[in-house]
């Protein structure tokens, strides 16, 4: 019984981990002495100390990882499958969790090693060291892990074996999918095990008649909207990492994504998860009904979960019917009041055809003009301070194209718009498109960038940019845009370097005023490990040990936000 | 001088196309329909040789069903000042739209003739040279730089061949078909799109022009190319060799 609570957390000692670019593999007794010693981690219960000392690790860490790393890691922003970090000390408004590995999770050892390839075939146990760099890193290269072992199963009766030795083992584990999420979520803290599901991505089944996909959890979102494309059906979500990210990692991270605004969330399209629990339970939530009120319905739980409360190993997801008419304007507004009042005049004059609505910033402009190969401006040369994107997707050509057009001229005659542009075929859609996609790759190349992804009233989205930029001045670039439809801004402060006096003036903040003004300090992006500690910003004390004690009920080993210390208390 | 630009209603570049079931041609239904790639860049190089004073008005020319409409707009959009549309059902080939468009051009009398080198559904080629033969006009064709000369008359083509860049120079009135280095189309903005409802789009008929359509060709059957096989990972270099001597036979 102990032992079942005592390996509930698989977080453990982190120590010069990230620091040390060619160190990557760490003896457990080399990683909590030096660790101590080389910078001054404190194991003290409420220091203050580790805030100092968490940024400076941070720090560094991100001056080895930053620069031209590479090439493999794909390019593309979004989501992933995530685990969270238990967390030694709760700092609030501390640049990264302070983090420490928990000596109660064991090393891998041989026999581990012939467990797993006896399970899974020598194929699929992976010691190689490249493949291993590739996956302890994460996209944004700010994080980066020192495990051992990288196992990529492809059934679920394979996962439910591994977890459940793991399990008994004590072994730590991170679930990994395309490895594209922002908040060091899809990469090992330190030596877990990865278990990448690229290899369990089979479509199961579809419906043409009601449109219920059902698919493996390692499958590549843009593989399955091409998939539904001959079959005259597209996905409910797209993002810019769709090349890469798998829907495992979607629905575990609830992605929101460019068309949230038309779709909804994955709450709603989600029909069902297959889910295999830490002690290797499977549970077989994969219904594929509309309708199903027949008791909780606890697939939302792990909707979301970013994989604290289990694997994801197959989603069934209703997807709606492709529509032909799908037209793009790209616009330009003068100041950000007339972009709400756009937004405003959008909905309720395209209505039902309305599919996107995205925002940026002149700066943001700028950055993508001059850092992305390809791309042009859409608008004539001038520059104007907002630019707005509008998709409309409707079954009729012809009068989808007369709503956008007599929306569009009217929003121009009373001054909400001051330029823009109409895409006339798919391929100028699609060059549009790559301005605002492309912004996160951008981003990485032109130096640090510290991103922040928040959910906030709309009147006041702005007045955060404007706020940071008079914080920061000179120092730093701040750079806005978002999903202004759902009031989710991407808020990116960009610098040459990362700079710990920088850091000090962003956090905390920027997540004291989000939670003034009771926004979200993720709205898409999930905790992962950069956010695990500011989860206090946007949920109370309570909700937070209600949904502990959940977690504490499925037994979960994988990976928790919840701080360790609460947990080490419970064994003794 | 005037230029007439003809611009051709195809199915979109970026979409999947799929052969219809009776394999009678390939699925036009419920596609997204738009702008010829090529017949974009042919008036987007008449628009830029009008913004250059050189000419003084661009004529934009389209066949076909009653949606060829929607083509025209967007090409005034862009900026042509002027659309014809000859409504015509049916396949129209392309001697039977070279025929239609000598007809035009004795109607309008243009200084030159812009058209896109090939459409990309029938990917024919042919008929800027048709209706330069019929015209007996001179014909740059695949034209990657287009450099007009008003005082002598005559335009530079640099043209794409096999071997590398031949440079022409053509007497006006002449035609132009243009290739994809051309130029970058711009695109639609809302002020022209509003502009672009009030230009007038007159309507003709192959009748009206004394054509006669009738097609010596028949489109017997549209096939898919075969899917191309999965690749197989040997797992040694005897299978390798095997398979090479064995079932490629090229060892």
């Amino acid at each position: 019984m102990m032992m079942e609570k005592w390996r509930a957390s698989r977080r453990f000692l982190r120590c010069s981990a990230a620091v040390s670019l060619f160190d990557r593999i760490l003896t457990p007794t080399s990683a909590n002495s030096a660790c101590n010693s080389a910078f001054g981690f404190v194991n003290h219960r409420g220091s203050q100390l580790c805030n100092e000392n968490q940024k400076r690790k941070i720090g560094t860490c991100f001056h080895f990882l930053r620069g031209d790393r590479d090439t493999t890691l794909r390019t593309s922003m979004g989501t992933g499958i995530g685990s969270t970090v238990g967390l030694q000390h709760r700092c609030f408004g501390s640049a990264a969790s302070k983090v420490q590995r928990n000596p109660l999770f064991s090393t891998l050892n041989s026999d581990d090693i012939s467990y797993f390839k006896g399970v899974l075939g020598e194929k699929n146990v992976i010691q190689d060291e490249d493949k291993l760099m590739i996956a302890n890193t994460d996209w944004m290269r700010k994080y980066r892990g020192s495990s051992k072992l990288l196992l990529q199963p492809r059934s679920t009766e394979e996962i439910s074996q591994i977890l459940r030795y793991c399990n008994s083992r004590c072994l730590a584990v991170v679930p990994q999918g395309g490895n594209t999420g922002l908040v060091g979520g899809s990469v090992p803290v330190f030596d877990e095990v990865v278990i990448n599901l690229s290899l369990m991505n089979n479509v199961i089944s579809f419906d043409k008649v009601s449109g219920i996909l059902v698919c493996e959890a390692g499958c590549i979102l843009e593989n399955l909207m091409t998939y539904l494309d001959t079959q005259g059906f597209i996905m409910p979500l797209d993002l810019g990492a769709k090349g890469s990210c798998q829907i495992g990692g979607n629905v575990s991270t609830n992605a929101g994504g460019l068309r949230l605004v038309r779709y909804g969330s994955l709450h709603g399209n989600v029909l069902g998860v297959e889910v295999v629990l830490a002690n290797g339970d499977v549970l077989d939530m994969l219904g594929a009904l509309r309708k199903d009120n027949t008791g909780y319905d606890l697939k939302h739980l792990f909707i979301g979960s970013e994989g604290s409360l289990g694997i994801v190993t197959k989603v069934s997801i209703l997807t709606p019917p492709q529509l032909s008419a799908v037209n793009l304007a790209f616009l330009a507004c003068k100041d950000y009041y007339s972009c709400q009042k756009l937004l405003v005049e959008a909905k309720r004059k395209l209505g039902e055809i309305l599919s996107a609505f995205e925002f940026l910033d002149n700066l943001a402009m700028d950055l993508v003009l001059n850092h992305l190969e390809g791309v042009r401006n859409p608008l004539p040369p001038s520059m104007h301070d907002f630019y707005v994107l509008i998709e409309t997707t409707g079954s009729d050509e012809a009068h989808s194209k007369e709503k956008l057009e007599a929306f569009l001229l009217h929003a121009m005659e009373v001054g909400l718009i001051s330029d823009g542009v109409l895409a006339q075929d798919i391929n100028q859609a699609l060059s549009f498109w790559r301005v605002r996609e492309g912004l996160s790759e951008a981003l990485l190349k032109v130096g640090a960038c510290y991103k922040y992804d928040l959910s906030l009233p709309i009147e006041k989205l702005y007045n955060l940019v404007q706020e940071m930029r008079e914080r920061l001045g000179a120092s730093a670039k701040v750079i806005a845009y978002g999903h202004l439809g759902d009031g989710n801004l991407h808020l990116n402060i960009s610098t040459p370097q990362y700079d710990d006096k920088i850091l000090a003036q962003i956090e905390p903040f920027v997540y004291e005023w989000t939670s003034m003004h009771r926004g979200s300090i993720s709205a898409e992006h999930g905790l992962g490990l950069m956010k695990a500690n500011e989860i206090f910003y946007s949920k109370s004390t309570n909700v937070f040990s209600i949904a502990r004690e959940m977690q504490n009920n499925l037994d979960t080993d994988l990976c928790t936000y919840w701080n360790m210390e609460v947990r080490a208390k419970r064994l003794s | 001088m005037k230029i007439m630009v003809a611009i051709k209603r195809v199915v979109d570049y970026a979409v999947k196309i799929r052969v219809k079931p009776d394999k009678s041609g390939v699925e036009t239904q419920n596609v997204k329909m738009s702008m010829n790639p090529f017949c974009e860049i042919a008036l987007e190089e008449a628009l830029r040789i009008k913004e250059s004073g050189m000419a003084s008005e661009v004529v934009a020319v389209s066949m076909g069903p009653a949606q060829c409409v929607d083509t025209l707009r967007t090409g005034l959009a862009m900026g042509a000042d002027r659309g014809i549309h000859v409504e015509a059902t049916g396949a129209l080939f392309p001697l039977s739209v070279a025929k239609l468009l000598r007809a035009l051009v004795e109607v309008e009398k243009p200084g030159l003739l812009i058209l896109g080198k090939q459409a990309i559904d029938d990917d024919c080629n042919q008929t800027g040279q048709m209706i330069a033969g019929l015209l007996n006009w001179p014909q740059g064709t695949f034209a990657s730089k287009v450099v007009l000369d008003k005082e002598k008359h005559e335009v530079m083509v640099d043209r794409e061949i096999d071997g590398g860049l031949e440079t022409l120079c053509l007497d006006l009135p002449a035609v132009i078909t243009t290739d994809l280095r051309l130029n970058q189309p711009r695109y639609a903005t809302l002020p022209n799109i509003m502009k672009a409802k009030s230009k007038v789009i007159k309507k003709f008929t192959p009748q009206d022009l004394n054509v006669e359509i009738k097609s010596d060709m028949e489109v017997v059957q549209v096939t898919e190319p075969p899917k191309r096989k999965a690749g197989v990972i040997v797992s040694s270099v005897d299978e390798l060799v095997d398979k090479l001597k064995n079932e490629a036979h090229v060892i």
